[in-house]
């Protein structure tokens, strides 16, 4: 089965995210990772291998310069290779030219599974992976907690607000999914060594035959006009009594801010 | 022609309108008097419960659509949000579409960014309109507050929960149903399974009772249940708590669980992890008890109790029945 995972390069969430003159994320300035739920959606690919399945496993960004650094990582922990779409017209493109691109980009790539993540860490909204299964005709499944392929069809449970939907589709199809999947693995020094002989495919606007006019700042769709620094809560008041009488405080402070 | 503005509602687990799909209409209508414009609502569910959810809706808006079908009972509601949304609204290019960021929401704002060709802006905890919408909202875990706005001033806007309090209008609205047309949907729901049925739901509770890694097994969540109780709300976890089996997932508040924002959030044995705390600063009033007193959450507390949990909550359950009493 093939399988390709949509990994987008994202500025470590550990890190201190600032945003550039341009009011847009300065990637530049943070060392880039995986998108945490993308990793989760690898790590659900690589369990099918090691139940014994034969999967080979694709990963596919469209990033900057920082791309490899991020994708590595992911062929690392035991993809088999990845293609990155990076060109300098793309920089500032938003979710619907990043739909645009992932949707030329998978046009010309084999697979029976797409999987991505339900959401990007960098402020995305959670919306390329309908987006781009509605462009490229595919079943949508979302928000998978456990992902199963049976024969030509996927099954996933979906989380509900209550529990879980059962879910069935033919494949090919996209499935999104999440932390519910199970924690992802640490490469292993030999899978880090053996990350640096599989091939990385980079893919320019002309490869895919995408207008430079289309992404980009330019033809963005959304603008960012300002930016500003929250105010910050004031300071806490701190307890530190016995038990009893932290909870009378815990019940007059409710009372007093009527909360209850 | 200036686009009329669209409330895509959803109904909850109990089957009743969210308090999200409340939230968003009151706020569509409030634009829509700001712009002079237009505003309307769909809804999209099976022919037996579509026309109640719709009733619950028009309370909100002057019209709306509700569009049945058939298919919502096999099949999951956002492809026939969108597919739905689309038919109600027919051909209106400059309209501007708003729904909850929820999963369902999310869902049907990509299908519908897609199938239309415009942008979206997500989770947009302020919009304000001027000469289309305007939306303020929180990045990199609140740290930072951006305004955006469209190009060419339409679009979609996911709107996430507590943006505007729900506010029924004067008068209720019209309804008009229309029957769903389309191709049969491409995936099937084959089973619904429940597994906190009864319980109230973390993003509908005023408060939120909730606990991490310090209350130290599914036992100790039995202690946060009676304190839930004794405040008419609801059990949340950090994902320590979650990962180690504790509590279901659909409990979990943080940026990979639920972003919520009730009126009173009690973190107990919670560390308060930028990831945690990403899902539950907008809660009104935050209580931690930590043993720690250099525990991060201290940082946007508003009351911080250094203390054992152990001790704290049987103490406030029995306080709080002391002063009912
Ligand atoms: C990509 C990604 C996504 C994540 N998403 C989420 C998310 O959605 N939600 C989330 O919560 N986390 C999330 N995390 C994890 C987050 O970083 C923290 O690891 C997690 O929130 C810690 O949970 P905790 O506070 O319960 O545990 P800890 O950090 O271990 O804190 C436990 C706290 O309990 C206190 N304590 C211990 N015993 C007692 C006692 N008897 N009485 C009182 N206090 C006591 C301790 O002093 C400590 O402060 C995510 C992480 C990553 C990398
Ligand atoms: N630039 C990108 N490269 C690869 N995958 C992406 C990219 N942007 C979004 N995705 C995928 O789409 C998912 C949702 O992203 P978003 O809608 O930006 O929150 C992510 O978790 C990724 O799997």
């Amino acid at each position: 089965m093939k399988i390709v995972i949509l990994a987008k390069p994202v500025p470590d969430a550990t890190g201190q995210e600032r945003l550039g003159p341009d009011l847009r994320l300065d990637r530049v300035a943070i060392p880039p990772v995986i998108n945490g739920n993308d990793e989760y959606v690898l790590e659900a690919a690589l369990r099918l291998r090691d139940a014994g399945a034969e999967v080979s496993i694709t990963l596919l960004a469209m990033a900057g310069a920082f791309g490899p650094d991020a994708l590595r990582k992911g062929l690392a922990m035991g993809a088999d290779n990845a293609y990155l779409v990076s060109d300098a017209a793309l920089a500032g493109s938003d979710a619907r030219a990043t739909v645009r691109v992932l949707a030329a980009a998978l046009a010309k790539l084999e697979f029976d599974l797409v999987l991505a993540g339900v959401d990007s860490s960098d402020g995305g909204g959670g919306v390329v992976a309908a987006a781009l299964a509605s462009m490229s005709g595919l079943p949508y499944l979302s928000y998978a907690t456990s992902i199963a392929p049976d024969g030509g069809r996927i099954r996933i449970k979906r989380f509900s607000a209550t529990g879980y939907d059962v879910l069935e589709a033919p494949m090919p199809a996209l499935v999104t999914g999440m932390q519910a999947l199970g924690e992802p693995r640490y490469p292993t020094l030999r899978g880090i060594m053996g990350a640096r002989s599989k091939t990385i495919t980079t893919w320019t606007l002309a490869d895919l035959g995408i207008d430079p006019a289309s992404v980009g700042a330019d033809a963005a769709a959304s603008r960012v006009s300002t930016f500003s620094i929250p105010d910050a809560r004031s300071a806490a008041r701190v307890v530190k009594d016995p038990a009893p009488e932290a909870a009378k405080q815990i019940v007059d402070f409710l009372i007093e801010r009527r909360a209850i | 022609m200036p686009g009329t503005l669209w409330a895509i509602a959803e109904a909850g687990p109990d089957g009743h309108l969210t308090k999200l799909s409340a939230e968003v209409a009151t706020l569509v209508r409030g634009l829509g008097a700001a712009a002079g414009r237009d505003v309307a609502g769909v809804v999209v569910g099976t022919p037996d419960a579509v026309a109640a959810l719709a009733g619950e809706l028009a309370a909100y808006l002057p019209r709306v659509v509700a569009v049945e079908a058939a298919a919502a009972a096999t099949s999951p509601i956002a492809a026939l949000a969108a597919q739905g949304a689309l038919q109600a609204m027919g051909a209106d290019p400059n309209a501007s579409i708003f729904m909850g960021n929820f999963p369902d929401g999310r869902d049907t704002a990509g299908l519908l960014m897609a199938a239309l060709g415009v942008g979206v802006i997500s989770n947009a905890g302020g919009v304000t309109w001027n000469s289309g919408p305007v939306a303020e909202k929180g990045v990199f875990g609140g740290r930072l507050v951006t305004t955006s706005s469209f190009a060419d001033g339409h679009g979609i806007v996911t709107v996430p929960l507590g943006s505007v309090p729900a506010e029924a209008a004067a008068s209720a609205g019209v309804v008009e149903t229309i029957v769903l047309v389309g191709a049969a949907p491409a995936v099937t729901v084959l089973e619904r399974v429940s597994e906190a049925a009864g319980a109230v739901q973390i993003e509908e509770a005023k408060v939120i009772v909730s606990g991490g890694r310090g209350v130290g097994g599914p036992e100790g969540f039995a202690i946060l249940d009676s304190l839930a109780e004794a405040l008419g709300g609801a059990v949340g976890a950090s994902r320590a708590a979650v990962d180690a089996g504790w509590i279901p997932y659909s409990r979990q508040v943080g940026q990979t669980g639920k972003i919520v924002k009730p009126e009173v959030y009690i973190a107990l044995g919670i560390s308060g992890a930028v990831q945690h705390k990403v899902g539950m600063q907008g809660a009104h009033t935050i209580v931690a008890v930590n043993t720690d007193p250099d525990a991060p959450i201290a940082e946007f507390a508003d009351l911080f109790v250094i203390g054992n949990l152990f001790e704290v909550v049987p103490a406030l359950v029995a306080e709080l029945a002391a002063r009912k009493a």
